[in-house]
């Protein structure tokens, strides 16, 4: 069966877009052939700097043919809608439809044959299609045509189209379309330097090799090996060893059709800077990698760049050139870091009273004395040294304003602590300088020092109840505040440190530090924020395979605002409902609340209050009163003592008196206090079953 | 290139640098322009570039602007910034088909030769606040260093670009530095010539850059500026309002450039109040939004004008 090869050379395309822009096009046009019948092999899809490629196998060479039945009009129905059917169908005559009859009467049905179309011809009505709808993240248009609404958009200027379809024992036929002047062909072209001229190309196993004879390489992930493989090499060469960077590697893979990696060196006296500044300066300026020594682990004054030309000096003037751009970003970044350690952190404190942090909460200066506050309040819950946690907090953000963060805000937090150490800071004030921004994220590090724990508590505990009164609380995709991280933050602090903290109160604690008109006005402020870190939770607790169901469960019961107990309870719960007891117990627990709640509506009332023993007619009613105060007595003192594993084994522990009940007792008796009192009965197993959950949020 | 002398080879000489690249785009056909007389932060302010870069007329320019950033200022003591100094500007209408290569061959044309060096196209979408303009492009790198940025161009002064134009900048200093192997900008050879006959960038410009840095920093008059700021968005609003005429079948604009000259000095006047550090974060936001909107309107009144319309 005949393959498509369709390429799209451009302008150049940036980095970060490639890998997505392959993808789309590869989806977007696989799609759009199954949709039309044209059920293909195998795909694949390509990005370089300049040029998106994809190759399709084993398409057939034509649609198949269609075969319809459409239903028309009543037989003898008005003469408006056989018309209408007629022209709908393309029918000459009625007397070309079929007759079917069914229980509502005689109806006329055409048969409608759709001959399939030739794939290329598809393929020229649908490229266009998808190349004029492409979903780039930015587009624009270009040249003269850009003067009529209209032209084409794309990421960069669109230069040519190659788009071939055949059998791989012929000639391929070119999928004709012209696209804002632009024809398809089979003509591309080289490495923009070194084989710039025109290639003619016939189907993608010629493309590809041809490609490659013109240095590019088409496939991004063998342009990654050859970097990565070739950086080692170069640093095991020298003694040293590559600081492998993913992210790096992709970007640089992203900017080269032809690899070239090359090794360079600055001066050793930079190495006085700290490593990450001079990774960040040479990684985010340079798009270079750095090498550390396997043996101290510190860097080496060396650097590693990828070209894309094999220059014809050996790429002698490129070193010499990127040695020159390195050395005058170390430059700067020697200055800024030297000239940031003759201020002292605190020194640059007033400086944050005229930076504002967010016009309807104030200044960061008043932030940082929130968090200071905050973080003196909720150290000696956490154990930290209450002492330590006012310094550490007092000092975490001041690197804000140093040089060196200002020019790379991703060493942030690092810095504080280099500079916290060289002013003499006690090791855990230096630490939490670095560790309060922490967890970032799911996959970050969760701080352990009591000292970093307690002023990444009070500063993210800041941010929620600071947001969350000036109403800005995330909606749908938009969190621009980053809440929910700062959410999931203070929850892996709490479960993952075992930490007992009250979020209410906590909360309470950081809202009495707000500007007094928030504080005056947050009554439902704690219980909102809860309900906001109860889904956060659930959705943790779903990322690492657990029910979230169960988190509804235990929040229902109302008062559930220590996080670790929360998990504990959940976690115990789960158990249990995996077991037959537990199973048994949430299917009767069910019964009895779908029966009151219908017997609720029935009589308009509710079934509170404690049943009486006198109106019990029947063995299994006494049984199961008893088993109710016995379950009830045992799972309470049990959750007294945070045993959630006991309170429902004592709870398992109901589950034949209720199955017996069900077994043997009719509720609805004929005897109305009987009846009532009954209901009463089921109301307990509820109330009882509420000690360990709320079992109607479960999910069966 | 041979044929140059010696002190107008563009690897020797800053002055030469700017008079190969003029006799290229030259050669081109575009029109050699001399900077804008007036205080602009880089060349794009240039009208030749801001107004010219609208309606649907082709117009093809190169200039050299001196830009100043007082916020740059390093009182002459950073070898790579300078809070006054020198952009090439290309502008091209409708943005060529072939831009990357004329581009490629203007570094050719001043000793850039793409066989031993290593040039790339690094993304880098442009946007300027205060002119209410973006577009996207490029940085374009040499051996890891940036030397110019490559911009199409899709609005100006909030008017969509049609056609759209292609904007070559180059920084001359830094382009210099390189090709004359110095790191420090001060220490480019400006004349090309050598011994007593020298004339250093340093030699013109680092007495001034100690002085504007002092202005800048230290002594600018901010009352004074405040008052220009708001004369100049005044006077701006004035010319605008008192520049359109309505006739039977059109609506014209007869004095877009000299409203426009005021909105360049309002944009200068606040860009020294924020060096002066007297303009908070909060109210910078809406400074540049107040310059905005100047230039959005002289954006609307230019496409009303002769050159700005369609035919």
């Amino acid at each position: 069966m005949p393959d498509l090869l369709l390429e799209l050379f451009s302008e150049e395309i940036p980095a970060r877009m490639q890998a997505k822009a392959a993808d789309d096009l590869r989806r977007m046009v696989t799609d759009k052939l199954v949709a039309e019948g044209l059920v293909y092999e195998g795909a694949k899809a390509f990005a370089t700097p300049r040029r998106l490629a994809l190759t399709v196998h084993g398409i057939p060479a034509r649609q198949p043919d269609l075969k319809e039945e459409r239903r028309g009009p009543r037989v003898g129905g008005p003469e408006p809608a056989i018309q209408g059917f007629l022209k709908a169908t393309g029918l000459a005559s009625i007397s070309e439809a079929k007759i079917q009859s069914d229980k509502k009467g005689d109806f006329y049905i055409a048969l409608i044959e759709k001959p399939g179309r030739p794939a290329i011809d598809v393929l020229a009505d649908i490229l266009p299609v998808i190349i004029r709808t492409f979903p780039w993240p930015k587009s624009m248009r270009w040249g003269a045509r850009s003067e009529k609404p209209g032209s084409l958009s794309w990421v960069r200027p669109l230069h040519a189209i190659t788009a071939t379809f055949g059998l791989e024992t012929e000639e391929p036929d070119v999928v004709k379309f012209s696209i804002d002047g632009i024809e398809t062909g089979q003509t591309t072209f080289g490495h923009r330097f070194m084989a710039p001229s025109p290639i003619s190309v016939r189907r993608f196993e010629d493309y590809d090799a041809k490609l490659l004879a013109a240095k590019v390489v088409l496939d991004s992930e063998r342009r990654r090996d050859t970097i990565l493989t070739d950086a080692k090499q170069l640093a095991f060469a020298q003694g040293f060893e590559l600081v492998e960077d993913q992210t790096l590697l992709d970007e640089v893979a992203g900017l080269v059709e032809w690899p070239v990696v090359l090794m360079g060196s600055f001066d050793a006296d930079f190495l006085s800077i700290p490593g990450e500044v001079i990774r960040a300066t040479i990684r985010n300026n340079q798009k270079c990698f750095v090498v550390r020594d396997p043996k101290t682990g510190k860097l080496a004054n060396k650097f590693i760049l990828t070209a894309n030309i094999e220059a014809t000096d050996g790429g002698k003037a490129i070193i010499a050139g990127n040695e020159r751009v390195i050395r005058a970003r170390l430059a700067d970044a020697k200055f800024f870091y030297e000239t940031d350690l003759k201020t002292r952190l605190e020194d640059r404190l007033p400086k944050f009273d005229h930076i504002v942090f967010h016009e309807k909460l104030g200044t960061q200066g008043e932030r940082i004395r929130r968090i200071e506050r905050l973080a003196v309040e909720v150290a000696p819950l956490v154990g930290a040294d209450v002492e330590k946690a006012k310094r550490a907090a007092r000092l975490a953000k001041a690197d804000l304003l140093t040089e060196v963060v200002g020019e790379f805000p991703e060493v942030q937090g690092l810095m504080g602590k280099y500079y916290a150490l060289a002013q003499r800071e006690d090791a855990a004030v230096a630490a939490a300088c670095e560790e309060h921004y922490k967890p970032q994220g799911p996959a970050d590090r969760v701080p352990t020092d009591r000292v970093s724990v307690a002023v990444a508590l009070a500063d993210k505990m800041d941010t929620l109840v600071g947001f969350w009164a000036i109403d800005e609380k995330p909606t749908g995709s938009k969190d621009p505040f980053a809440l929910r991280r700062a959410a999931l933050g203070v929850i892996r602090l709490i479960t993952e440190n075992a930490l007992r903290l009250s979020i209410v109160k906590t909360a309470k604690s950081a809202i009495s530090g707000l500007p007094d008109k928030f504080a005056a006005d947050s009554g439902k402020l704690p219980a909102d924020l809860l309900a906001f870190f109860a889904d956060r939770l659930k959705v943790q607790l779903r990322d690492q395979g657990a029910r979230h169901d169960l988190v509804d469960a235990v929040f229902s019961l109302g008062g559930q605002d220590d996080l670790l107990m929360v998990v504990r309870r959940v976690e115990a719960l789960g158990k249990f409902l995996d077991s037959e007891d537990g199973k048994n117990l949430l299917a009767g627990t069910k019964r009895a609340g779908n029966i009151l709640s219908i017997e609720e509506k029935k009589d308009k009332r509710t079934f509170d209050g404690a049943p009486n023993a006198s109106l019990y007619k029947l063995n299994e009613e006494k049984a199961l009163a008893k088993a109710i105060d016995q379950a009830k007595s045992e799972a309470g003192a049990a959750v007294a003592k945070e045993d959630f594993a006991a309170a429902m084994s004592a709870m398992a522990k109901l589950r034949p008196a209720v199955d017996a009940f069900f077994d043997k007792v009719r509720v609805n008796d004929d005897d109305a206090k009987v009846r009532e009192n009954r209901l009463k009965l089921l109301n307990e197993i509820r109330a009882a079953t509420r000690a360990v959950a709320d079992f109607s949020k479960i999910q069966d | 290139m041979d044929a140059l002398p010696a002190h107008m080879r563009p690897e020797r000489s800053f002055q030469g640098l700017i008079l190969t690249l003029q006799r290229y785009w030259a050669d081109y056909g575009c029109v050699i322009l001399q900077p804008y007389d007036m205080e602009v932060g880089a060349g794009t302010f240039h009208p030749a570039t801001t107004l010219r870069a609208l309606g649907p007329k082709h117009w093809n320019a190169a200039y050299v602007q001196p830009s100043r950033r007082p916020k740059d200022g390093r009182y002459g003591e950073n070898p790579n910034r300078l809070q006054h100094y020198y952009q090439f500007q290309v502008i091209l209408k409708p943005s060529p088909p072939d831009l990357q290569e004329l581009y490629l061959k203007s570094l050719a044309a001043i000793g850039i030769d793409s066989a031993v060096h290593d040039i790339r196209f690094v993304e880098d979408d442009w946007e300027s606040p205060t002119l209410g303009a973006w577009g996207l492009g490029w940085e374009c790198w040499c051996d890891g260093m940036e030397v110019s940025q490559f911009t199409y161009f899709q609005q100006v002064a909030g008017v969509e670009c049609a056609p759209v134009s292609g904007e070559l900048t180059y920084g001359i200093e830094r382009l210099a530095c390189y090709l004359q192997g110095v790191d420090r900008i001060m220490d480019l050879n400006f004349n090309g010539r050598e011994g007593a006959e020298k004339v250093s960038y340093g030699d013109i410009f680092f007495q001034a850059e100690q002085e504007y840095s002092r202005h800048n920093f230290e002594q600018a008059d901010t009352a004074m500026l405040f008052e220009q700021f708001r004369m100049a968005e005044e006077a701006c609003k004035k010319y605008l309002a008192a520049g359109w005429r309505e006739s039977s079948n059109r609506r014209e604009h007869l004095m877009a450039l000299p409203a426009y000259d005021q909105c360049i000095k309002a944009s200068h006047a606040f860009n020294l109040l924020d060096a002066r550090g007297v303009i908070s974060v909060t109210e910078r936001q809406s400074y540049i939004l107040r310059v905005r909107e100047l230039a959005k309107a002289c954006g609307e009144a230019w496409v009303h004008t002769e050159a700005g319309r369609a035919v």
